[in-house]
């Protein structure tokens, strides 16, 4: 069953056609990998999905209803959480408020309730507190707990970011380059956090890395593209060996 | 240093983290309720002068130092919300209810204000918002009616069901009173989803967006409060003066309650405090330095707004994080003796961010 949808996408940037009738689906339960080499179009893509960026053409569908036109923070309610390229955190404050934040899309109380720290404010904050927890223990960053993000590693920022947008308890996630900035070993960890989340959360993931390895173990199926366009989709192993997508790489 | 073994998740959600904490804010609050035994007349008077400042304090902060929005037009809210209410004295309406409306009124005015500020930042926003404060100004100068215009307007004395509270000690409680109140709503704000979105559109608009925090909402929400608080201390203001004229509200005090929240230390409530103390000590370290230096210098057109202006510019190169952030280091200091480390606050190296969508 089909989670996204994305037909005939197209925008562009001055001249720039940074990305040009791409069109893919994502299924219900898979990791989804995007892949192609810099300045292919995969954060624009993302972006779009996102509605940062306003598609010039083209239209999306996510769980079956149109979005080529809700605003922003309507996406993240709607079940598509996502995190950035190069980590895009709430600087001044601890990884434990960065998770909280997250919770916004969860809020049942309004504003005067918040300002009396109403019986259903406090029931909301221990409930919203809880279920961080819950993800602290998920990604192992108990250690990191009260720190503020500006003293962070950038591996721990990474992992912070994922956590943050599992707290948004979505049905699609985005990860922009997940591995990029971490070492062999937290990448391999990596991998099999994104099984877990894929198989214990029932998370579908779509992501655009760069590290083939990973790719090759996580996707089940992958996208390849190249100044803007879709090269290729298929699984790993095809793609890896598509002589379009040899061609991007290696150049003519 | 202590070290604080949590068994629930109540802890993070309490206002206080530790006995200790609540055995010193314990003392702090019985100092303040004792002080009319012990003090005369002149300095209750600056001590409830000291809280309206800081209730006005608590709404700057929580556009400048927790939403990342800054204004120089609050003077404005502090004039409407004076006016307002003692308009509302003249015209029969009780002073319990002359307070929340006059609130309310500064908060709607906030409210649309934040409109046209959704699209700025930075010095754009401070110009437009310095702008709308001399808007208001000259409606209030020229609305005679109901403001008196240049003549100005006498403020009836605060009555509660009978009870006048013009005395220094009654108003000096009425003054503590809602400044307790007004620092318990920004803290409870600060520990519930209202108040994190207001630091996440801080901290990252793009990052927000992606939480699903409504940009728009959001910030015109922080406007409407901020304007809310700070014309509560308005209503207090005017029976402080007791006279309402124009001049008592000038691009001068605008500068003066961003003094206060830059000084004080952004980003933290504790900081209003400071930065309202300093408001106060300020004036006496004036007159003091016009007696000890030479006549000249104390002649100088100018000479005090110039001054402001210096320490504002002072603080935000030497010291961002304020009167707060310098005590948290000093804490730490004596928490760590003697493994203190320098570089703990030096800056952090901050990651490329050559990504940012917009
Ligand atoms: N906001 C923007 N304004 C102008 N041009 C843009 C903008 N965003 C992206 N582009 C352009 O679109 C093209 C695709 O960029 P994009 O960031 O999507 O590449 P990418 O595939 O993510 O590359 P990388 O692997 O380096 O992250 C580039 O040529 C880039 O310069
Ligand atoms: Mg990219």
């Amino acid at each position: 069953m089909s989670l996204f949808e994305a037909h005939d996408l197209s925008v562009s940037f001055g001249g720039i056609k940074a990305v040009r009738d791409v069109s893919f689906t994502i299924r219900s339960g898979e990791v989804f990998s995007i892949i192609g080499p810099n300045g292919a179009g995969k954060t624009t893509l993302f972006n779009l999905v996102s509605r940062f960026y306003e598609t010039d053409s083209g239209s999306m569908a996510f769980d079956g209803v149109d979005i080529t036109g809700v605003p922003p923070h309507r996406i993240a309610e709607m079940g598509i959480a996502r995190t950035f390229q190069n980590t895009e955190l709430f600087e001044h404050e601890t990884v434990l408020t960065n998770l909280l934040i997250a919770h916004h899309v969860h809020r049942r109380t309004r504003l005067v309730a918040d300002l009396l720290f109403l019986p259903g404010a406090r029931r909301q904050e221990l409930d919203f507190r809880r279920r961080v927890e819950d993800v602290i223990d998920l990604l192992d960053l108990q250690s990191y707990r009260e720190q503020p993000i500006g003293g962070l590693p950038y591996g721990a920022r990474k992992m912070v970011e994922i956590a943050r947008a599992l707290c948004l308890e979505p049905k699609l996630l985005l990860l922009d380059e997940p591995s990029s900035g971490l070492n062999p070993e937290e990448t391999e960890d990596l991998s099999f956090w994104i099984e877990d989340i894929v198989e214990d959360l029932g998370i579908t993931v779509a992501m655009v890395e760069h590290d083939m390895n990973l790719v090759a173990t996580v996707s089940n199926r992958v996208l390849a593209m190249a100044d803007g366009v879709v090269l290729a989709t298929g699984d790993p192993t095809e793609i890896q060996n598509h002589p379009d997508v040899l061609r991007a790489y290696l150049g003519d | 240093m202590r070290f604080v073994q949590k068994t629930n998740y109540a802890q993070d959600v309490n206002l206080f983290l530790h006995n200790g904490q609540r055995f010193w804010y314990g003392l702090l609050a019985l100092a303040v309720l004792l002080a009319p035994l012990v003090l005369d007349r002149f300095y209750l008077g600056e001590f409830a002068y000291l809280y309206i400042w800081a209730i006005a304090g608590v709404g700057l902060m929580l556009l400048v130092g927790y939403t990342g929005l800054v204004s120089l037009g609050h003077a404005a809210f502090l004039a409407i919300g004076a006016y307002a209410h003692a308009w509302l004295l003249t015209q029969g309406v009780p002073f319990v209810l002359s307070v929340p409306l006059a609130t309310a009124f500064c908060a709607i005015i906030g409210y649309l204000v934040g409109l046209p500020a959704l699209r700025m930042t930075g010095i754009y926003l401070a110009i437009a918002t310095l702008a709308f404060e001399r808007i208001a100004a000259w409606v209030i100068e020229h609305w005679e009616s109901v403001t008196g215009g240049h003549f100005g307007m006498r403020v009836p004395d605060p009555t509660v069901f009978g009870m006048n509270l013009d005395g220094p000690v009654p108003f000096y409680y009425l003054c503590l009173g809602i400044l307790s109140l007004s620092l318990f709503a920004a803290l409870n704000l600060l520990r519930s989803p209202t108040g994190r979105a207001f630091i996440a559109v801080r901290d990252s608009e793009v990052s927000a967006q992606s939480m699903g925090i409504n940009l728009a909402r959001t910030k015109c929400t922080a406007f409407a409060l901020s304007a809310a608080f700070t014309g509560l201390a308005g209503t207090l203001f005017s029976h402080r003066i007791g006279y309402l004229a124009p001049d008592a509200f000038t691009v001068q005090t605008s500068i003066q309650l961003l003094l206060m929240v830059v000084v004080g230390g952004l980003g933290s409530l504790q900081g209003v405090v400071y930065g309202a103390i300093f408001l106060g000590l300020l004036p006496q370290a004036i007159a003091i330095g016009r007696d000890v230096l030479p006549q000249w210098i104390g002649e100088i057109p100018g000479l005090e707004p110039g001054l402001f202006g210096a320490i504002l510019v002072l603080f935000l190169i030497f010291e961002p994080l304020g009167i707060h952030g310098r005590w948290v280091k000093v804490r730490l200091w004596f928490d760590q003796f003697p493994l203190y480390r320098r570089a703990t606050y030096k800056r952090q190296r901050s990651y490329l961010r050559t990504e940012r969508v917009r």
